[in-house]
């Protein structure tokens, strides 16, 4: 540890390259505390959004007109307007108006929490609409097929149309999950301390701008990164040949 | 007639190339989305939402004694057009997806077509530039751009200003680049080799091959994407509020600011939400339908 702190507070004497986060101990905590909320606001939103996809596209199959319409306009409003004003409308206004409704002073929930409230019903939509793809490309001959085979209606779900489904839409769902991550950086609008809210403290008070966005882009990248070579990983696996393709 | 050279190595085509021009859509399905159902319904929504927040919200009346629909119209100017002889407000985010979806494309189309260069060295580097602009955060994006780059270039004795929306409109176009790079590989991929090989034994050269018989079948194919884009992106662009750039966002939240009264909170946030959704939701129909069109059955 202290080679590399050495070798970084050489690079700023020689060079001028100001990469406090690897000699300043006080940098060096709160970026990383930076990066490990990133990374668990991304795991809980993930999470949740996953749950919101599986219920909204059940609830889609629903015989009352009703519900189905209900999940579609939930649909069309959080896929036709920006996450950013999405936030900012949980955060300030949703937040004002339940904790007046309420009568509680200071707010209802942190701004943590309402971001992984509208980052999460955000990907949500996005993710019922993968689910729903993903149910529908099952075949009806293959579910007929299960049904002269005298599977019930749970066991057709759970041996046939699920594990089909889940095959067909993951390569999209993964590209949502990966959007999620990088949506997370939104949360910086609302003072969420992830990487990219804690790296502006950082530059604001060493000024170092170029070298920690530098860092930032790079953490994401591999944070991405990582997240798309698992995804890759767990698509190669699951892979039933001659199905989807 | 006179035989035509088509390339180099031949002068005896066998087929002239087939000249792309036919629309892929028409008058029809502008027409038929103006009085779809789904349209109806939606926008039709959005008016009896907003006529029931105003009555919910009408006996609430604000500092200077005017009422929430009031306050929403006296703002309204502001938040769409920007400030008075300046260039802000909801337009601004509506020209800067223009100009940001232009370039991206101009860029993608590009790097795309590098991606399937025979060339192995284009092919990586056009991979690598894409995967890194994908993988990025948008924001992170905006600010890399935003912070980096001087607020004015010298050229000679010349000083150019760069404003903050031109560098936000450069910085949004760097991921489209990077997805249309995408969708033009994937289109290109989808059309079956026989194409390719077919087209050879006809004596077309490469590039015609690519540019007269591949590319008017990937257009098709390109569209339906290409547009989903076009809405992730409009969707992104008040992301440069966070920069500072006066776009409908800020002028939302400095009107807020100005006002100073939380009732006015969730009507005007959902205001400036319809505004965007109003624009996008025809745009996700249009795409749909495309979409169902251009499906191979199977």
């Amino acid at each position: 540890m202290d080679t590399i702190a050495e070798f970084f507070l050489w690079l700023k004497e020689a060079h001028g390259i100001k990469l406090t986060i690897f000699y300043d101990e006080l940098d060096r905590t709160r970026f990383l505390s930076g990066v490990w909320t990133t990374i668990h606001l991304s795991f809980v939103c993930v999470v949740a959004s996953i749950v919101i996809g599986i219920a909204g596209a059940w609830l889609q199959t629903s015989p009352l007109v009703w519900i189905r319409r209900i999940i579609n306009a939930y649909i069309a409003f959080f896929r036709n307007t920006p996450p950013l004003v999405q936030l900012y409308f949980f955060y300030f206004a949703v937040d004002s108006a339940l904790s007046g409704l309420f009568g509680i002073r200071g707010g209802l929930l942190g701004s943590y929490g309402w971001a992984v409230i509208a980052l999460s019903f955000f990907a949500g939509a996005f993710n019922t609409e993968i689910f729903r793809a993903g149910i529908e490309a099952v075949p009806k001959s293959t579910i007929e097929g299960a049904q002269s085979l005298g599977y019930s209606r749970f066991q057709i779900y759970r041996y046939i149309t699920f594990p089909l489904a889940y095959r067909v839409c993951l390569p999209a769902l993964n590209n949502n999950l990966i959007n999620l991550v990088k949506t997370t950086t939104v949360a910086y609008a609302i003072a969420v301390p992830e990487t990219l809210y804690i790296s502006n403290q950082i530059w604001s008070d060493e000024y170092n701008v170029p070298e920690m966005m530098n860092v930032v882009w790079i953490v994401y990248l591999v944070l991405v990164g990582v997240l798309v070579w698992m995804m890759h990983r767990w698509e190669k696996a699951i892979r039933v040949p001659g199905f989807g393709q | 007639m006179k035989p035509v050279l088509h390339n180099k190595s031949t002068n005896l085509p066998v087929l002239l190339p087939f000249r792309p021009g036919a629309a892929t859509w028409d008058a029809r399905d502008w027409a038929g989305l103006a009085t779809s159902k789904r349209f109806g319904l939606a926008l039709a929504l959005v008016l009896i939402s907003w006529l029931l927040i105003d009555t919910a919200y009408a006996q609430m009346v604000g500092a200077q004694g005017q009422t929430v629909w009031e306050t929403i119209v006296k703002w309204t100017p502001l938040m769409f057009l920007g400030p008075e002889g300046e260039f802000g407000g909801f337009v601004l985010n509506i020209v800067v997806s223009f100009i940001a979806m232009a370039l991206g494309t101009f860029l993608g189309l590009w790097l795309g077509l590098g991606q399937v260069s025979p060339n192995r060295f284009i092919r990586r580097s056009a991979w690598a530039i894409t995967q890194l602009f994908r993988n990025s955060p948008w924001l992170v994006l905006l600010f890399y751009f935003m912070l980096l780059i001087p607020f004015f270039i010298r050229i000679g004795d010349t000083r150019i200003e760069i404003s903050g929306w031109t560098k936000a409109t450069f910085a949004l176009s760097l991921p489209i680049m990077a997805n249309v790079s995408e969708i033009v590989r994937g289109s290109i991929a989808s059309i079956p080799t026989g194409q390719w090989d077919s087209a050879e034994s006809l004596a077309f050269s490469r590039s015609q091959t690519l540019w007269r018989i591949i590319l008017p079948q990937c257009i098709k194919r390109m569209i339906p994407p290409w547009m989903n884009w076009y809405c992730i992106l409009t969707m992104s662009t008040p992301l440069v509020s966070i920069l500072g750039v006066n776009d409908g966002m800020t002028l939302t939240q400095d009107a807020l600011a100005a006002e100073g009264r939380s009732e006015y909170l969730i009507p005007m946030y959902l205001w400036l939400m319809s505004w965007f959704f109003i624009y996008s939701y025809p745009i996700a129909l249009l795409t749909r339908k495309l979409e169902n069109r251009f499906a191979v059955n199977q």
